[in-house]
């Protein structure tokens, strides 16, 4: 279930509490668009890998721009043709609990 | 060895070559404070902490190197605030280093606690909550790093009391990390603009601070003299092209000469560098140089085609990419071009006021300009006072004229002369103030005198908000409301009661001699000009207008 509207971008992160705070002020203090989060630690937790669910619109290039320029994000990627049933499934994931 | 955090903080200042450091102590960052009073670092203690921000940018922008101002935790560290996010408007280097409550009692809303860390993630170019003693080391060194590299901006690290406390062993200290100066720039690209520049009948340099921050005022020169290529600058340029060049254009924007807008919308090549293409500089950006191919040079790729398309851009340090420029540059001359630009000066010269107007400001910076050294520093605060300064002083240097051009902060200039004064022994400091401005951080003349430097404070005193006065007069249909002051103090006694001198300049013969005394007698002085507050700054761009639809300066009223 693709939306052509929406593409994903994939970060890698320093992971620690306030790199969430950059990442989602970042999209707010400039207004870009945000539709969905997905977070994950990656192998000893030093890293972690984040997925952004975003709108495909004039202002994608200006966002992986910024993106670029955190001092905690260490890779920015735009991710064409993803998957991106996982970001509507996150309640049927937790039900399963 | 046995170290503490703080005396950890206070060692990698030293090893970074910081010399002063600001602030104000408080509970949350004594141990720092303790360790400083052991060092070689002197502190230049500040009235508020905003004046510390300031005083250290100051520091900053008339060196190019990282300053350090401290504040305890709470209100000492909300009061950096706005000094901080006019660094980053600035891309101004500033490590601020806040106290914070200790780690066990961080989210206990202890005694003042506030979330340092959250409310400078908007307004910091990067910052830290310290997690433990040993990351000290780590951070120190590569926050003079961030600020100091690509394009600069304010660091913050906010210190848990404990971790000030803690003690490690430390047998090596790390070694200083380089400031990246952006990587090799593309030389396709350069032979790209390189041809747009050969090929163009009526180019235009449009130059900003990136200019000033990578000491680029030399090859911009050479370029525009080589090709005949007019300048315009943005406020946070001036001083990078001398005034009195005759290639030089002025200041471009909202308060830019009316030639001078006319001429911008007439290139048909922009060639931009270090700059950003601010609203106040462009005015309506759809109506910005409409009929212009734009070559666009700076050193953070989100600046290219943020605001305005480029035909080719160049990421990277303006002076590397000027001296790869240069010499493909073909020798020219422009003399339609020039012709047409004689035209439009003589047609539309910036307005003087009348020469027996001895008060109005314009005049006042003017005389000051010619009495005043070539290296003189010159801060201004914000509003009418700032923009006659931008307009008519003969600026020959860069870093001679320190500005909150972003934020647009009133009670910048004070502390920024203080700082700049700090560090440039032997240069005359001039302040233009406003009396709305000089009133947000008067309490800075206390520090001033502490220190008795060499500054002089030009207050232009209209006993109002004038340039809010000027908007409600043009704009808001003379609506005035809260921008006349009910009561105006004596600034000259204040001055004198702070133990500075302080002046009134009187409508007579004496008045030349006592600015020549200002600004020759050492030791600070202020100087109450009083001025007619319906002056207003003219040519204006109204908001949301093209720059070539400006109103007023057009002739003698």
């Amino acid at each position: 279930m693709n939306s052509p509207e929406c593409q994903v971008i994939k970060l890698t992160v320093r992971n620690h509490p306030g790199v969430m705070y950059h990442i989602t002020g970042l999209f707010s203090r400039r207004s870009f668009n945000l539709e969905g989060i997905l977070c994950s630690r990656v192998g000893d937790g030093t890293n972690s890998q984040i997925y952004l669910l975003v709108r495909s619109d004039a202002y994608l290039e200006q966002v992986v721009k910024q993106l670029n320029k955190l001092h905690d994000v260490l890779e920015v990627s735009l991710m064409e043709n993803c998957d991106q049933t996982v970001f509507t499934m996150i309640p049927e994931l937790v039900k399963m609990q | 060895m046995m170290y503490s955090g703080a005396e950890i903080i206070v060692k990698m200042l030293e090893q970074q070559g910081v010399g002063i450091v600001t602030g104000i102590p408080g509970g949350a960052n004594l141990p720092l404070y303790d360790a400083l009073a052991q060092s070689s670092i002197t502190h230049v203690l500040a009235r508020h902490e905003q004046g510390a921000g300031f005083i250290a940018q100051g520091i900053a922008r008339s060196t190019g190197r990282a300053a350090v101002c401290l504040a305890t935790s709470g209100p000492g560290a909300t009061n950096l605030i706005t000094a901080i996010a006019d660094a980053k408007m600035d891309s101004v280097p500033l490590i601020a280093i806040t106290g914070q409550v200790s780690s066990d009692l961080i989210g206990s809303d202890a005694f003042q606690e506030v979330d340092m860390y959250g409310l400078t993630v908007p307004i910091s170019k990067h910052n830290y909550l310290v997690g433990s003693v040993e990351d000290l080391l780590d951070i120190l060194p590569e926050a003079f790093e961030i600020a100091e590299s690509g394009r600069p901006g304010p660091v913050v690290i906010d210190v848990p009391k404990d971790i000030q406390i803690k003690t490690i062993n430390i047998e090596e200290w790390p070694r200083l990390r380089e400031k990246n100066k952006g990587g090799k720039p593309d030389d396709i690209k350069i032979t790209q603009a390189a041809d747009l520049i050969n090929r163009s009948q009526r180019p235009l340099l449009y130059i900003g601070g990136g200019i000033v921050n990578s000491q680029a005022h030399h090859v911009v020169r050479k370029l525009a003299y080589k090709s005949s290529i007019p300048v315009v600058s943005t406020l946070m340029g001036l001083g990078c092209f001398p005034t009195d060049d005759p290639l030089f254009l002025g200041m471009l924007g909202m308060h830019g000469s009316r030639y001078t807008n006319y001429i911008v919308n007439k290139a048909d090549l922009l060639i931009a560098l270090g700059v950003r293409f601010d609203d106040r500089a462009t005015g309506s950006i759809n109506k910005f140089c409409p009929g212009a191919s734009v070559i666009h040079v700076d050193i953070d790729p989100s600046e290219i085609d943020k605001i305005k398309s480029s035909n080719v851009s160049v990421t990277g340090d303006a002076r590397a990419i000027l001296e790869r420029l240069l010499p493909r540059i073909h020798q020219r001359q422009r003399l339609e071009w020039e012709h047409y630009i004689a035209g439009l000066k003589r047609r539309f010269p910036f307005q003087m006021p009348g020469k027996n107007d001895l008060f109005h400001p314009i005049n006042i910076i003017q005389r000051l300009g010619n009495l005043a050294d070539a290296d003189a520093i010159i801060t201004t605060d914000v509003g009418q006072h700032q923009m006659w300064v931008a307009q008519s002083y003969p600026f020959k240097a860069p870093r001679t004229l320190l500005t909150s051009g972003s934020l647009g902060t009133m009670g910048f200039g004070l502390p920024a002369a203080i700082g700049a004064a700090l560090v440039n022994p032997g240069k005359r400091v001039l302040c233009f103030s406003g009396d709305g401005s000089l009133l947000m951080n008067i309490q800075e003349l206390a520090t001033l005198a502490d220190w008795q430097l060499d500054i002089t404070i030009i207050l232009f005193n209209n006993g109002h908000l004038g340039l809010v006065r000027q908007q409600q007069e043009l704009f808001y249909g003379r609506n005035y409301i809260a921008s006349k002051f009910q009561t105006n103090p004596d600034f000259a006694g204040i001055a004198r009661h702070f133990g500075i001198r302080g002046y009134n300049l009187e409508d007579d013969k004496e008045s030349i001699f006592l600015l020549h005394q200002s600004i020759s007698q050492p030791g600070p002085c202020l100087v109450n000009v009083p001025v007619d507050y319906a002056a207003n700054v003219y040519p204006m761009v109204p908001p949301g207008k093209a720059i070539y639809e400006m109103i007023g300066g057009e002739g003698h009223e």
